[in-house]
């Protein structure tokens, strides 16, 4: 029997809305439970911004501090762009999350804890003091609503006549905990119902499913009559432009975007990638998309994988490569050959927390001057960073066109926080997507009849992308100077300076595809808060924040680092202060006073995370006063 | 398969307009002629074939080759040839480039373009030098060897490329020498047929600054007696006069003379299919033993990568049948908005 989930109108507490973490050891499926949330609350219309955060070690030690995972979710009834610098409600499944996470609750906040994982052992690995258990602390009531639920047992108890074992029936705590948090927010358990019993009839395991949905239930009515807690909440739908929405990663906006690019422009899509945190998903999903045609290669290494998406550019494929800072450092030769070669490639970096191997599961956005420079001698490259989950789709299609229309590389720059974020997507309507126009030649392009490699379109200063199997259009290409036309190897000195310039004009040239920065807030003021690439969510909410306050501040965001909007330096000059919130030490604010000469300043914070909302508008506040 | 008449060409089809820069007398002229002269034979169109290349003096062959050619950066030539074989499988890729780019900066992907078996062609020119940087010693340079960055001769131990195309999977191994332009055209037609990674080694003489390295192998005197032809179902057989074989005495290799109770029975019968045996005659190396020119090995015991990839994206194509773009992007669950803007 399905319980009756919907509450009577007027019983819940209604509340615009709201951010949860889930959190326990990385065995204890936070990931899943977190993401079941997620989906309910969007399939109910809530506007949605998820933060997954979990270890870089598969599976840490249980009970440990460093083996926590979490998932946090906002869901709201207003437009979001985050997900949330205070949470609202913790459900901490042991004592190790607890620990790790108490800081971010709000005063005042909701604190669920599996109180039967509070054992000594448990409070040992997590660093306790011998004999200390935070929950008998006062300060803690004193500070949160702290609900002590016995979830293992109660799980164990509900499951008792299900004939399972203890370890599967163990397992369905994080249902019986999602089960609480639904009653507590007004949710229906239908949709996680429905995502059980597809999930495990697939694999064969109705059982599984069961005693799952079991829990989720017993979870569902323990919070409906254990009185435990005083009030519901619940967050209205948003208002949504009218279609049809699903939830997306970064990640997989980046892989369909990168497949749709590739079918607008009739072509096959080569992936040539290496494993590495947090990029393989994108190699995961493209090589389960073979029906579509995509290729994937895992190469032996970064290298092996940049230069057989150039030999695939060559051969005609649209070539894809991807990876983390680190591997981009190691494609940084090839990309530079991409540049002498002039063919048309497109290289995903998902930024990650470094220097080296730094903290690959966290996010950064400090590859910025990576992607702009990372490369020998004058390698100038295209640059667009989509600035949320979704918007992963429309850049990598951009990226491709980019690369298409100049010959040239184009660095797609998204980051660990977009990457394994989620957001609602209104689908688009496909056939709004203009075609990528490729053209292949067939015929000799020099009076002589001979054919020119490198003859460039006046218009774009393209040279022609000329494929192997075409009769008569043999060309030699390669790392050595070009002489502009033949493409033979040149080391004219004027020639050089001509073909050094010529691939930087190239580049610039594609601001045509480049639409003007828009600006949010008033039109001239007192400060621009001008960021890039995944802070969007934050700077945005931080603008509203402040404009709500009264100042005069407004917000942009640059997807387009190379070539830049053609009005940057207009719209820079309409405010007194510019302010450059990034997760670096201040990579667009130096290239923003070297092309402006103008005095930015940064608010520049690299702790792994997104920022603070609250963190952006105090210190917004602090420069205004200076 | 061909659905026009391939048009007829000859090795001038094959020279590109480009003056050659090699050293005069560099082993690299002769390999460039045979390459030329060979290709017409192989019923190629011209158009199909891409000549790849790393860095090095031997990386300057695609300028000098009439055909498609892309001449990459240092020791990566194998992956941009995996590259263009995933996108496209019908093209006739080669490889050439030396034993530092290969063999050094570039020895794991030449590694593993051998365990992948990807259809392509390597030719392997060696110098046992670095000659472009002009002289330092190479991971085939033999130890001891004097150079200007071993001046108290070098304590790097060389590398067999045959053994390691061997260890690595590699299904088609062969040698020859620079100036032996009838064994070059033979080996050149069998590495075109075999579908799967070849390697062809090539002893090749950098007169500049590693002259005669080679001598003891290519030169009229010397070649019979240090150098043995391998020829499938043939038994080993070399030396001035015929009069030197090769047979098994227990795992090893030795060397016999003819006559006194030896005959050609008691020799190796070559058999190019016997990795075992190919790997034996791969270790062969002077004074000890002569060294093997020819097909070592061959053998089509496993498909080619890209063959086995695209063969996967066609079975995913048909199963799914037509590509619906619009469903793709829908994912699974999805939720829809009314005009009224609720769910």
């Amino acid at each position: 029997m399905t319980p009756q989930t919907e509450t009577p109108p007027g019983k819940a507490t209604p509340i615009e809305s709201v951010a949860i973490r889930f959190c326990g050891d990385s065995g204890d499926g936070m990931q899943l439970t977190g993401g079941q949330f997620t989906d309910t609350s969007a399939m109910f219309g809530n506007d949605i911004a998820t933060f997954p955060d979990f270890p870089a070690e598969i599976r840490a030690p249980r009970g440990t501090t460093y083996g926590v995972s979490a998932f946090q979710v906002q869901f709201a009834a207003t437009d979001i762009h985050t997900p949330g610098d205070r949470i609202n409600a913790l459900i901490a499944m042991n004592p190790a999350g607890l620990k790790t996470n108490i800081e971010d609750v709000e005063s005042g906040g909701i604190v669920i804890v599996n109180e039967d994982e509070f054992t000594p052992s448990n409070l040992r690995k997590a660093g306790y003091a011998e004999g200390e258990n935070p929950l008998d602390d006062p300060e803690l009531s004193l500070h949160y609503r702290v609900f002590r639920v016995p979830m293992s047992r109660m799980t164990r108890e509900s499951l008792a006549d299900s004939g399972m074992g203890s370890k599967d029936v163990d397992r369905c705590r994080n249902m019986y905990a999602l089960g609480i948090v639904y009653w507590l927010y007004d949710r229906s358990i239908d949709p996680t119902v429905k995502f059980l019993e597809n999930q495990f009839t697939k694999r064969g395991k109705p059982e599984i499913a069961t005693i799952n949905i079991r829990a989720l239930k017993a979870g569902y009515y323990f919070g409906e009559t254990a009185e435990l807690f005083p009030v519901r909440y619940r967050v209205a739908p948003a208002q949504f432009k009218p279609g049809t929405y699903r939830k997306i990663s970064g990640n997989e906006a980046t892989a369909l975007g990168c497949l749709i690019a590739a079918h607008k422009a009739g072509k096959p899509l080569t992936y040539a990638s290496y494993p590495i945190t947090p990029a393989s998903e994108i190699l995961h999903l493209l090589s389960s998309l073979k029906h579509f045609g995509a290729k994937t290669f895992q190469a032996e290494d970064e290298i092996a994988a940049v230069c057989a998406a150039i030999g695939a550019a060559y051969a005609g494929d649209m070539a894809l490569t991807g990876s983390s800072g680190p591997g981009i450092a190691l494609k940084g030769e090839a990309i530079s050959l991409a540049v002498m070669l002039e063919l048309p490639l497109v290289i995903i970096d998902v930024q990650r927390a470094g220097p080296a191997t730094g903290m690959p599961t966290k996010t950064e956005q400090a590859d910025l001057m990576l992607a702009m420079w990372g490369r020998p001698s004058e390698s100038p490259a295209a640059i667009i960073a989509p600035q949320s989950p979704a918007d992963c789709f429309a850049a990598a299609i951009e990226a491709f066109r980019m690369a298409v229309r100049g010959m040239c590389p184009v660095l797609l720059l998204t980051d660990g926080y977009i990457a394994n974020g989620a957001e609602p997507w209104l689908l688009p309507d496909l056939d709004d997507i203009p075609p990528i126009k490729v053209e292949h030649p067939t015929q000799n392009n020099n009076p002589d009849g001979s054919f020119l490699p490198y003859l460039r379109n006046p218009e774009t200063l393209a040279r022609p992308w000329a494929i192997p199997g075409v009769p008569g259009l043999e060309h030699r290409v390669g790392g050595l100077e070009k002489k502009d036309g033949t493409g033979n190897v040149s080391y004219d000195p004027d020639n050089h300076d001509h073909m050094i310039r010529a691939r930087a004009a190239k580049i610039q040239k594609l601001v045509d595809l480049v639409p003007p920065l828009t600006v949010r807030g008033p039109e001239k003021g007192d400060v621009l808060l001008l960021g890039w690439g995944g802070t969007y969510g934050a700077i945005t909410t931080a603008g509203e924040r402040l404009r709500a306050q009264g100042h005069k501040v407004a917000t942009a965001h640059l997807r387009y680092l190379n070539p830049m909007p053609a009005n940057l330096g207009d719209v820079i000059a309409n405010y007194r202060t510019i302010v450059v919130p990034e997760i670096n030490m201040g990579q667009l604010r130096s290239i923003i006073r070297d092309r402006f000469l103008v005095d930015a300043v940064g608010i520049n914070q690299m702790r792994g995370k997104m920022f603070q909302v609250d963190m952006l508008v105090e210190r917004t506040l602090e420069i205004m006063k200076r | 398969m061909r659905d026009v008449a391939l048009p007829t060409y000859t090795a001038k089809d094959f020279v590109t307009d480009q003056d050659v820069r090699w050293c005069p007398g560099c082993g690299d002229y002769a390999i460039l002629k045979a390459v030329q002269k060979s290709l017409p034979k192989l019923e190629r169109k011209k158009e199909d074939f891409v000549f790849v290349s790393g860095i090095g003096c031997a990386a300057r062959f695609p300028y000098y080759m009439n055909t498609y050619g892309m001449h990459s950066i240092h020791g990566r030539a194998p992956a941009f040839a995996t590259g263009m074989k995933v996108a496209n499988p019908d093209l006739d890729v080669w490889v050439v480039s030396g034993d530092g780019d290969l063999l050094s900066i570039g020895g794991n992907h030449t590694m593993h373009v051998f365990r992948r078996n990807v259809d392509i062609n390597i030719l392997l020119l060696n110098n046992r030098i670095y000659g472009l940087t002009k002289g330092q010693y190479s991971p085939t340079s033999e130890i001891g060897k004097k150079t200007k960055s071993s001046p108290m001769g070098s304590v790097d131990y060389p590398v067999n490329p045959l053994t390691l195309a061997l260890g690595a999977g590699c299904t088609f191994v062969a040698r020859c020498i620079d100036i032996d332009a009838p064994m070059m055209d033979t080996l050149m037609q069998r590495a075109a047929a075999h579908r799967g990674t070849s390697l062809i080694e090539v002893y090749q003489d950098c007169n500049i600054y590693n002259h005669q390295a080679w001598f003891y192998a290519s030169q009229r005197e010397s070649r019979p007696d240090n150098t043995v032809v391998l020829e499938h179902g043939k038994p080993l057989i070399y030396g001035k006069d015929k009069d030197k074989g090769l047979r098994l005495n227990g795992h090893h290799i030795e060397a016999v003379h003819l006559g006194k109770g030896i005959t050609e029975d008691d020799l190796i019968i070559h058999d190019e299919t016997n990795r075992v045996l190919a790997y034996m005659l791969a270790e062969m190396s002077c004074p000890d033993l002569p060294e093997p020119l020819g097909v070592i090995h061959a053998a089509e015991t496993r498909p080619p990568y890209e063959q086995m990839l695209h063969k996967q994206v066609k079975q995913a194509m048909e199963k799914a049948g037509p590509a619906d773009p619009k469903a793709l992007i829908r994912g699974g669950v999805t939720w829809t908005i009314g005009a009224n803007g609720s769910a």
